[in-house]
C-alpha cells in the first residue's frame, strides 16, 4: 500500500513529466490531451470543494463550465469582430486578455452559482440532485435559443487568447498556465479543507443540528461552498473554451455534469487529489478506449459500475488501502 | 390569436402533459417506495421506443409494437433491477446517482451498438392518422388525443392498482414501513421487483407512444427525464396525484409559453427582437414555474417529506 502523500506526489511529477517528454518526444498532441486533463481536473477540484467537503451532489455544475466558456466566447467574440458588448446600457469593449476573461468567468459562474444555490439549498438530497440537473438544462437551452451567439452552432475564436509574456499558441505555454492554475487551486482547496471554514462545511455535511447548535448556519456554508465551487468550475469553462477556441451549448449538457461526478468517483472522493487522478484516467481512457472501440462509454459505464459497487474509495482508495475519505 | 388555436395549443399541451406523466409516475413511484433515484429511467423510455419500432418494422403491427415495448421495457427493468438496483437501496443518493449515470452509458452505447446511430421511424398505424373534427369545428390529429385518452386511461389504471388492490395495498406499506411489511410475510424483494418493472413498463410505452411522433433515436430518453424530474420536483416526490397535476403544469406551461411569449412580447417590442427574447424566455419558462413553486413549498406540492 502506498502512502497517499506519497502517490499525490506521484501524481503531481507525472503531470509534470508527460508534457516534457513530449517536447523532446517532438510530440505536441499529447501536451493538448494533458492539457485537457489539467483543466478537467480544476473543474472537478471545484465540483470537489462542494460534493467532497459540503456533500451537495451537484449535478448541474456543467452550467458554470458553461458560463465560464461563454464568458471567454462572448469577450473574445467581441474583440475579433471590433463590435462593442451593450450590456445594461453600457457600452463594453471585448477583450482577447486572458486575466480579464478569467475574473469575468469566475464572477459571472460566483454569481449564478449564488442564484442557484439560494433557490436549491432550500431542499436537500434528492430535491437537490434533480433541481441542478433541471438548473443546468435551463442554460442549456437558453444557449441553444440564443441566436446573438451562434444559437447551437455555437462560437469559434480564430486566435487563442494572449496572456502577458507568454504565446498561448505554444502548447507547452498554454500547458504551463493552465497548470500553474491547477496548483493553485489545489493549495487553496487544500488550505480551505484545514481552514475553520472548511472544518465547519464538513461539520455541516455529516451532522447539521450540530452545527447549528452551536451558531451556525449550515445553510449559508453550503452556500459559500457552492459559490466558490461553481466560481473554479467557470474558471476551468473559461480554459477549456480556449483550448479548443471554441465554444458551444454541449458546454452546458447534463451529461458533462454527470462527468465531472465521474471524474471525482473514479479519482477518490473528498480526497485533495482525487480529482486529478479521476481527470488523468478519464482522459487516458478516452484517448486509448475510443481509439480502440467507437463504443467506449460502455466500458466507461462498467468501470463505473464496479467502483461505485465494489469499490467505493476510488483508485486512490484502492491503492493507499484506504476506502474512506474523510480522516 | 383565434379561440381554436388556443384550443389547439391547450390539447398540445396536455398531450405533452400526459405522456411526461406516464415517466414521471415511474420514477415517483420507485423513489417513493424503495428511496433511489433513477437516472436510468430515460434510458427505459428509449428501449420501448426501440423495441416498438424493431417490431413494428418486422410485423407492421402497431398493437403488436407497443405490447413490445411494455414487455422488453419492463423485462430490462426487472432485469437491470436484479443485477444493479438492488444493491443500491439505502445507499448514499450519490451512489445511486452514479450507478445509474453507468447505466444510461452503457444502455445508450449498446443501443447505438444495435441499431446504429442513425434514427429509426415508428410510423402511426392508419386507423389512428388523420385529423378528426371536434365539436366547435376544430380539426385535430387523431392519434394525439388517442395519446391524451391513453395517458388518462393508464393514470387511472394506476390510481385503481395503488388504491383498489392488494399489491397497491403493500407497495402503501412498504412506502411506509419496510421491516413491518417484510415482517408480515410480504416478500419485499419480489415486491420491489415488480415496482420497478411497473415503472419500466410505464416509461416503455411513453417511448413507444411518443417515438410514433417523433424520431426514435438514442439520447431521446434524457430531455424526456429532465423534464420529468421537473415535474415530480413541482408535484412532490413519491406523490402520483403530485405527478399527474405537476406533469400537466409542465406540459401546458412548455407548450403555451412557447407560442404565446413571443406574440405576448410583440406587443410592446419590435417584431425581430419579441421573438428572439419569447422564445428565449420560453425555453426557461418551466423552470422559473419550478423555481416558484420551491420558492413558495420546497418539498413540492403535494410533497410530505424532503
Amino acid at each position: 500500500m502506498i502512502p497517499e502523500r506519497l502517490l499525490n506526489w506521484v501524481v503531481f511529477a507525472g503531470l509534470l513529466a508527460v508534457p516534457l517528454w513530449a517536447i523532446v518526444a517532438d510530440e505536441p498532441f499529447t501536451i493538448t490531451l494533458v492539457t485537457r486533463a489539467v483543466i478537467l481536473a480544476i473543474a472537478a477540484v471545484g465540483l470537489n470543494i462542494a460534493l467532497g467537503i459540503g456533500g451537495l451532489v451537484s449535478l448541474g455544475h456543467a452550467v458554470f463550465f458553461g458560463l465560464g466558456g461563454y464568458a471567454m466566447g462572448i469577450l473574445a467574440y467581441h474583440a475579433q469582430t471590433y463590435t462593442s458588448l451593450d450590456l445594461f446600457g453600457l457600452s463594453l469593449a471585448g477583450t482577447k486578455s486572458m486575466p480579464i476573461i478569467w475574473l469575468v468567468a469566475v464572477v459571472v459562474s460566483a454569481l449564478a452559482a449564488w442564484v442557484i444555490g439560494l433557490l436549491s439549498l432550500r431542499t436537500s438530497g434528492v430535491y437537490f440532485i434533480m433541481i441542478t440537473l433541471a438548473f443546468g438544462q435551463m442554460f442549456y437551452y437558453f444557449a441553444i435559443s440564443w441566436s446573438t451567439y451562434g444559437g447551437e452552432d455555437g462560437l469559434s475564436i480564430y486566435v487563442r487568447n494572449g496572456f502577458p509574456g507568454l504565446n498561448t499558441l505554444v502548447p507547452i505555454q498554454f500547458f504551463g498556465l493552465c497548470f500553474a492554475l491547477l496548483c493553485i487551486v489545489l493549495f487553496l482547496n487544500a488550505r480551505l479543507q484545514n481552514a475553520p471554514f472548511g472544518l465547519a462545511l464538513n461539520a455541516a455535511r455529516q451532522v447539521p443540528t450540530r452545527v447549528e447548535t452551536v451558531g451556525l448556519n449550515p445553510m449559508r456554508l453550503k452556500l459559500v461552498a457552492f459559490v466558490i465551487s461553481g466560481a473554479i468550475t467557470g474558471l476551468a469553462g473559461a480554459l477549456f473554451a480556449d483550448l479548443n477556441r471554441f465554444v458551444s451549448p454541449t458546454m452546458f449538457n447534463w451529461q458533462l455534469s454527470g462527468e465531472l461526478i465521474v471524474l471525482i468517483i473514479i479519482g477518490g472522493v473528498g480526497r485533495l487529489y482525487g480529482p486529478v487522478v479521476g481527470a488523468c484516467l478519464f482522459v487516458a481512457l478516452e484517448h486509448w478506449l475510443g481509439a480502440l472501440t467507437e463504443f467506449w462509454h460502455v466500458y466507461l459505464g462498467l468501470i463505473l459500475l464496479v467502483i461505485v459497487l465494489f469499490a467505493r474509495g476510488g483508485i486512490i482508495g484502492l491503492l493507499t488501502g484506504k476506502e474512506g475519505a474523510h480522516v | 390569436m383565434s379561440t381554436l388555436l388556443i384550443i389547439e395549443q391547450v390539447l398540445n399541451g396536455l398531450q405533452f402533459g400526459v405522456m411526461l406523466f406516464l415517466m414521471a409516475a415511474g420514477l415517483t413511484l420507485i423513489f417513493g417506495v424503495m428511496g433511489l433515484i433513477n437516472l436510468a429511467h430515460g434510458s427505459l423510455y428509449m428501449i420501448g421506443a426501440f423495441a416498438a419500432a424493431a417490431v413494428a418494422g418486422a410485423t407492421g403491427s402497431f398493437v403488436l409494437a407497443l405490447a413490445a415495448a411494455l414487455a422488453v421495457a419492463a423485462i430490462a427493468g426487472a432485469l437491470i433491477e436484479i443485477t444493479v438496483i438492488r444493491r443500491l437501496y439505502g445507499k448514499a443518493h450519490l451512489d445511486q446517482v452514479l450507478a445509474t449515470f453507468a447505466l444510461i452509458l452503457i444502455f445508450s452505447e449498446g443501443t447505438r451498438w444495435l441499431f446504429g446511430s442513425f434514427p429509426l421511424f415508428l410510423n402511426i398505424p392508419d386507423y389512428l392518422s388523420g385529423p378528426v373534427a371536434l365539436p366547435g369545428g376544430i380539426q385535430y390529429p387523431l392519434y394525439r388525443l388517442t395519446l391524451i385518452a391513453v395517458g388518462l386511461l393508464v393514470g387511472l389504471g394506476l390510481w385503481a392498482l395503488i388504491e383498489r388492490t392488494r399489491i397497491g395495498i403493500q407497495i402503501r406499506a412498504g412506502e411506509n414501513d419496510r421491516e413491518m411489511i417484510a415482517a408480515l410475510g410480504v416478500d419485499i424483494r419480489l415486491l420491489y421487483t415488480l415496482v420497478f418493472a411497473i415503472g419500466a413498463a410505464l416509461a416503455g410505452l411513453a417511448g413507444a407512444l411518443v417515438g410514433a411522433i417523433q424520431s426514435v433515436q438514442v439520447g431521446m430518453g434524457e430531455p424526456v427525464l429532465i423534464l420529468a424530474f421537473v415535474v415530480i420536483v413541482i408535484g412532490g416526490i413519491g406523490s402520483i396525484k403530485g405527478a399527474f397535476i405537476g406533469a400537466l403544469l409542465v406540459g401546458l406551461t412548455d407548450t403555451l409559453g412557447g407560442i404565446f411569449l413571443p406574440e405576448l412580447f410583440k406587443l410592446f417590442m419590435e417584431p425581430g427582437a419579441a421573438t428572439q427574447t419569447g422564445s428565449a424566455l420560453a425555453s426557461m419558462a418551466i423552470y422559473i414555474l419550478m423555481s416558484l413553486v420551491l420558492i413558495w413549498r420546497p418539498t413540492g406540492l403535494f410533497g410530505a417529506r424532503a
